[in-house]
């Protein structure tokens, strides 16, 4: 049976070499301060629920969810909350934080209170899930409770844990799937016990044969479970091409992975929910790959959230020399940093630096039509004529060309031979659609 | 930190193809073809070709130059388009039909629309029709080891015997590029494997040109009077290396399909049905301008529900 794929993708220089064989090695914070955006997920900010001179317990509740689609935010640390006023974040936005001073104890807080698992309701599982704060750790940052709350639980058939990893040089999944393979299946198990008709699905590239095999080994009593092996492809990861390459449906941005039957949650999210409900740990911590040509010693670590980026870059030997870019997350969807000065949040999962920067280096030049952005178009549509669109922005035909559809992969910049900056062109031109939207309501 | 770093939105890689490095790497995939017609018809095929490439890029970069444009002959298409052209071009031709041919196919039909990505039909060709329509009887004698004779396709058309083997080897008279079928098919070959063409176009275009003489030729499905007539004129250098130019193609992949088959359909039209035993040019730059009609109609559906599965 040849592996599991979708139309369209591309296949980079993956960069996984560097990191894949370092262990994940933990690391305390060393700046004594740590920051805590109120805003690590998508929806309402966090509310704090401490004030200024507090002392605080590691694992204590600082902020609380603001409404339903929102996530409590935990201190990684015990010290004194020194302020709660704008912090940089990773986009480079100023942005509600809590700082905490450490003291260097990390004196713990009593952990959520739970029950052995079979004694537990779907509902108080889901409770645990909230009052943890896990959000999707593989960059988008939704809440997991709510993504687990879905209006018809019986329609539920597959429950895919998320463990492509496409994004380059990212290995901290993997690290995860080598070390604490057990973790990711009871965590898997804890979510089927919430959907009773629904199926397990470990879905894996191809180019991860060890993650396969011991996962395969530890899923041979579980029925529920079965190991998917996917094409190594980037963006296989992404929610509706994993689907559809596990399930073979397919869904559009008017719909939720729910309409198809399927949920969909990362390795790192599947492994928090094991803390949350089996230890009643919330979140507070997560792995870290710290990669690229320009970083001297590449690393996994696992890192309490609110360590500045600074930190992990020194851990790692620093740079080799200045950095011409350094990237937040995997560089085909990350964020670009001027700053290295921010805070690990909830959905930090790499730090990528390059010792050049090809972007600035490669010039846009006229589109030839070759089609390439096309054939690698995982959406199907006509980035170069969509960029066309935006570059002139006129917003009726871009939605007719479905330009909402584009899932900001970044394959056509990419593939782009005249070095157009398409997914940038397309990507503006939808928020903005998307935003006008929002006002006109 | 203190010294500035980069930022940009993502993505942060790319890929290493770049519109220079296709242009060269069809350059280099006509070499066999080139190399093989200025072998066999001499000096004034070499003069030819040079003569081409310099008018082309020159034409390029002072046309840029006088608009004070940014000068783009660094992309290679310009040499390209010039050595298409001499390809097109019967060896007996003289340099200056060389010259207003490529002043014509870069200065009108690509640069008066706006340069590379614009021009509505494949220059090379443009500028070899309007040679043919300026300098009929130049164009159309063809002369082969000193003698003027008639092509091969002349030939099928009139009911007079073929060699084949001559045919598929390139010793018959004809234009520079075009007598080498097995020169052209190395480069064509090399296009396909390299990912630099797309197979859909050249292999529409021969299926349903076959289809189509097989029909109407008159001839039924004799296979020496097809291998003949795929073999002859212009119709191995026009599938693969000007049919598939980018520009003036599909960008989809069903668009590209039938566009194949319009240029298929057409060549076979014009071959059987006009006076003249060529048709390959016209038939392809007549497919150019029905691209955008093409794409319209093959709008592909985008993933999700309602979509293709």
């Amino acid at each position: 049976m040849s592996n599991l794929s979708f139309k369209g993708g591309i296949h980079t220089y993956d960069g996984k070499d560097l990191t894949k064989d370092k262990k994940i090695i933990d690391l305390l914070p060393s700046s004594w301060e740590l920051v805590y955006p109120l805003s690590q997920h998508i929806g309402a900010p966090a509310e704090p629920v401490v004030n200024i001179g507090d002392r605080v317990l590691r694992g204590q509740k600082i902020a609380a969810a603001n409404g339903f689609v929102s996530a409590n935010i935990y201190s990684s640390v015990s010290g004194t909350v020194k302020a709660i006023e704008p912090r940089r974040n990773v986009q480079g936005v100023m942005t509600p934080s809590i700082v905490i001073a450490n003291d260097d104890f990390y004196e713990s807080a009593a952990p959520i209170p739970v029950k052995p698992i079979a004694e537990m309701t779907k509902e108080e599982v889901i409770a645990v899930i909230a009052e943890a704060g896990i959000v999707g750790m593989g960059g988008a940052g939704f809440p997991t409770h709510v993504k687990l709350s879905p209006k018809n639980p019986e329609k539920i058939h597959y429950v895919i844990a998320n463990c492509a990893e496409c994004e380059p040089y990212l290995t901290s999944d993997y690290r995860r799937m080598i070390e604490e393979p057990e973790k990711l299946v009871a965590g898997l198990k804890i979510i089927l016990c919430l959907f009773e008709h629904a199926k397990g699905i470990l879905a894996v590239e191809d180019n991860k044969p060890d993650c396969i095999r011991i996962l395969k080994d530890l899923c041979i009593d579980e029925p529920r479970i079965s190991v998917k092996v996917l094409k190594t492809k980037y963006p296989q990861g992404s929610e509706r091409q994993l689907i559809y390459a596990t399930t073979q449906r397919a869904i559009n941005s008017t719909m939720l992975p729910a309409d198809a039957g399927c949920i969909v949650n990362n390795v790192d999210t599947i492994v928090a929910i094991y803390h949350a409900v089996i230890e009643g740990l919330p979140l507070m911590e997560r792995i870290v790959t710290v990669t690229g040509p320009a970083i001297k010693y590449p690393q996994n670590y696992r890192v309490y959230t609110g360590t500045c980026y600074d930190d992990l870059i020194e851990a790692a030997g620093g740079f080799k020399s200045h950095p011409g870019k350094v990237i937040s997350g995997g560089p085909m969807m990350g964020f670009a940093l001027f700053d290295t000065h921010v805070p690990v949040t909830k959905s930090s999962s790499a730090i990528v630096a390059f010792t050049d920067d090809i972007v600035s280096e490669s010039v846009a030049s006229a589109c030839i039509n070759c089609g390439r952005c096309v054939e690698a178009c995982p959406s199907r549509l006509l980035p170069s004529k969509l960029a066309d669109i935006a570059e002139h922005y006129d917003e009726e035909k871009f939605v007719s060309m479905n330009g909402l559809e584009c899932v900001e992969c970044g394959c056509c910049s990419y593939i782009c031979p005249a070095k157009r900056h398409l997914t940038q062109e397309i990507k503006m031109m939808r928020q903005t659609v998307l935003a006008n939207r929002k006002k006109k309501k | 930190m203190s010294d500035r770093i980069n930022v940009s939105a993502s993505p942060h890689v790319r890929s290493r193809m770049s519109t220079s490095k296709i242009m060269f790497m069809v350059i280099i995939s006509l070499i066999p073809a080139t190399a093989y017609g200025i072998y066999q018809f001499g000096f004034n095929s070499a003069l030819l070709v040079a003569v081409c490439i310099a008018s082309c890029v020159a034409t390029e970069f002072f046309y840029e130059k006088i608009m004070r444009l940014p000068v783009t002959i660094g992309d290679l298409s310009a040499i390209l388009t010039g050595l298409l052209l001499a390809l097109n071009l019967p060896p007996d031709a003289t340099w200056w039909m060389g010259i207003i041919g490529s002043v014509f196919a870069i200065l009108v039909v690509k640069m008066l629309f706006g340069g590379l990505g614009q021009n509505f039909m494949n220059p090379a060709l443009a500028g070899r029709c309007f040679l043919l329509i300026c300098f009929t009887a130049r164009m159309n004698s063809f002369s082969y080891d000193g003698v003027t004779t008639a092509t091969p396709l002349a030939n099928l058309k009139a009911g007079s015997p073929v060699n084949l083997m001559d045919m598929f080897i390139g010793r018959i008279p004809g234009t520079i590029g075009e007598v080498s079928v097995v020169a052209l098919l190395l480069g064509a070959i090399f296009l396909i494997i390299f990912g630099i063409i797309d197979f859909r176009i050249p292999c529409a275009y021969l299926v349903s040109f076959i289809l189509f003489m097989g029909l109407f030729a008159g001839n039924g499905w004799n296979t020496t009077y097809l291998s003949a007539e795929l073999c002859g004129g212009g119709l191995m250098l026009g599938a693969f290396f000007m049919a598939t130019d980018y520009v003036t193609s599909p960008i989809t992949r069903k668009g590209r399909v039938l566009f194949g088959i319009c240029c298929g359909l057409l060549t076979g039209l014009f071959r059987v049905f006009s006076s003249s035993p060529e048709g390959v040019s016209y038939a392809i730059i007549i497919s150019n301008l029905l691209v955008p009609l093409i794409e319209k109609i093959t709008f592909p559906k985008c993933f999700g529900k309602g979509g293709e599965i």
